[in-house]
């Protein structure tokens, strides 16, 4: 269920956001189209390649900022693992969530605000990948539950942005009974008619894939992104063969009817605020295509 | 370290010989133990199989059916496994695709339908993990049994007989009352990816299954599982029909307390479970 990439120099599990981008100073060149880019044009560009358009990871605190208007609240902030299994493989699981906190500044793999996302105003939880591979252990499925029962007691809207290798498995099964944890919470918004959006991105794998990230009432993903259940080398060692190109990319799942859009970084906001005023029968507010809303300044 | 990474990680070496936790995986793999069609055709009468997803296939690692538990009407659903080689194949290990978790969704909302109990048995090392798998939503299928499951309006009663495989268990394990067997195992992954991951060498499988806790003992300690079923000295292969009726008086009384309660408590009782289960964390 859960699925990470290691670093092959060091006993660490990949948390570095930046690994796709070399840098040298303030210029730095995309892996993608191998040019040349100015860091300050890429920071700016949301950490999307400003000449091929390819989606860098963003951080928690990028992604949030990059939605709502200034003036948001960040909630639930301070919950941290008590590691529940004492758990210990080549290094305790104690000393891994230490790092994570000290490289991030943040106690676990997940942010959430309260704030406007435009005219609505929304609860946002947004996951970290540079925190243990984004993954999901018991303070990412508490702090997720809570920005579910915060929509549910003010019916404002959630929207969670998702990128996780998985379940935590450094938290066992405790990681696996997230999973019900958040979707019964989802099963409640449904049936009160509170909006729930999934936005998915890369790489989103295992146990949030096979949860919330999923059970949007509509679920979109960036351009690009890895989205699986089962990590690709599972995949390619159970089957024995090469994994076809574009395999678990976003346009791969919008094709097999698995998404309902693939919306470029960008573009996320506007696409959000017009899906929003879609779902809340009291909206009035009108953004038609191309015009910027009021609060996006 | 790499180096030992061998090839052969199949016959038991002297200290997994030693390894508690995984004599206990052994245990729950024993090609012996009795399967959950096994338990099923004991425990049940009058199983009629109901097949397809009325929108892919059947899926053959996946059986639902109607079936009458102590006279009573039911819905059961399991995974299967297979005994012999080409059954096995078949039954593609008991590794469900998404259209035997659509299958079994499609089961318990028939049963929702007619107010019939649902009992689900799951012994499987996980989902099927494949390229049909994930084109057709393995992710989607399981995420939305999670959340049906939840506010489905009749009781339902979840065992694990054998392996309890992460996701691909869960998707059958959302229930009122979740029951492991003694000897069953429980986990978010199999001790052999686990080792594979965290420790780059799957041949430290028996650290793995150490480290994870799946035992049922471990599991319910942690809050994460409703109740342990006793299995006959030495486990449930000793003496399957022992098993069977442990597993059967379990059931019943598990049952008979489902059904005191008014279905909007019995889904509340259920969503409240797990919105309270499994939360280690400390605050401020
Ligand atoms: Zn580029």
């Amino acid at each position: 269920m859960s699925w990470f990439k290691r670093n092959e120099n060091e006993n660490e599990i990949e948390t570095t956001s930046e690994k796709n981008v070399r840098t040298e100073g303030l210029w730095t060149k995309c892996d993608s189209c191998n040019q040349t880019i100015w860091k300050a044009d890429l920071e700016s560009n949301l950490n999307v390649c400003p000449k091929c358009g390819k989606h860098f990871k963003l951080s928690a605190k990028a992604r949030i900022d990059s939605l709502l208007e200034p003036g948001y609240r960040l909630i639930d902030t301070d919950l941290r693992s008590t590691d529940p299994l004492n758990f210990t493989d080549l290094k305790p699981y104690k000393a891994r969530l230490k790092k994570a906190q000290r490289d991030t500044g943040m106690n676990d793999a997940i942010l959430t605000a309260l704030g406007n996302l435009g005219p609505h105003a929304i609860v946002l939880s947004a996951m970290e990948y540079a925190f243990i591979g984004g993954s999901m252990g018991a303070v990412v499925g508490e702090t997720i539950s809570r920005a579910a029962d915060h929509s549910l007691e003010t019916r404002h809207p959630l929207v969670i942005i998702a990128t996780s290798g998985g379940a935590r498995m450094m938290e066992g099964i405790v990681s696996l009974m997230q999973l019900p944890k958040i979707s019964a919470r989802l099963a409640l918004m449904d049936d009160a008619k509170v909006p729930y959006i999934s936005v998915l991105t890369d790489p989103t794998f295992g146990g949030v894939t096979a949860s919330f990230a999923m059970l949007g009432d509509l679920n979109v993903a960036e351009p690009d992104a890895l989205i699986g259940f089962a990590g690709p080398r599972v995949i390619e060692q159970t089957i024995r063969q090469k994994l076809p190109e574009g395999f678990q990319r976003s346009e791969f799942l919008l094709e097999h009817g698995m998404l309902d859009a693939v919306v470029p970084r960008r573009e996320l906001k506007q696409y959000l605020i017009r899906a929003l005023d879609f779902m809340q029968p009291g909206s009035v507010a009108l953004h038609p295509v191309g015009q910027n809303s009021a609060g996006s300044s | 370290m790499m180096a030992e990474n061998s090839a052969d990680n199949r016959t038991e070496t002297p200290a997994e010989t030693l390894s508690v936790a995984w004599q206990k995986t052994e245990l729950a793999r024993h090609p012996k133990r009795p399967y959950p069609m096994e338990f099923i055709q004991s425990l049940f009468t009058d199983f009629s199989e109901i097949h397809g997803d009325r929108s892919f296939a059947d899926d053959l690692a996946m059986a639902c059916g109607m079936a009458r538990f102590h006279d009573e009407p039911v819905m059961v659903i399991a995974n299967v496994k297979g005994r012999t080689t080409k059954e096995k194949v078949a039954r593609n290990f008991g590794m469900p695709n998404p259209e035997g978790y659509r299958k079994a969704l499609r089961a318990m909302k028939f049963a929702e339908k007619f107010g019939r109990p649902v009992f689900t048995f799951i012994d499987l090392i996980g989902a099927n993990p494949g390229l049909g798998a994930e084109e057709r939503g393995q992710a989607e299928a399981i995420a939305r049994n999670l959340r049906e499951m939840a506010r489905l309006r009749v009781p339902i009663l979840a065992t694990i007989t054998g392996e309890g495989g992460s996701g691909g268990a869960l998707a059958l394990a959302v229930a009122d009352r979740v029951l492991m067997l003694e000897n069953a195992v429980y986990s978010v992954i199999s001790p052999e990816a686990c080792a594979s991951i965290m420790w780059r060498d799957a041949s430290k499988r028996a650290l793995a299954a150490e480290a994870l806790r799946t035992n049922s003992e471990s599991v319910l300690r942690l809050g994460c599982v409703d109740a342990i079923v006793p299995e006959p000295q030495g486990g449930a292969q000793n003496d399957p029909e022992l098993a069977i009726k442990f597993l059967d008086e379990a059931l019943q009384q598990h049952l008979s307390e489902l059904k005191k309660l008014a279905t909007d408590e019995l889904v509340r009782c259920r969503i409240l479970k797990f919105r309270n289960m499994a939360r280690f964390f400390t605050e401020g």
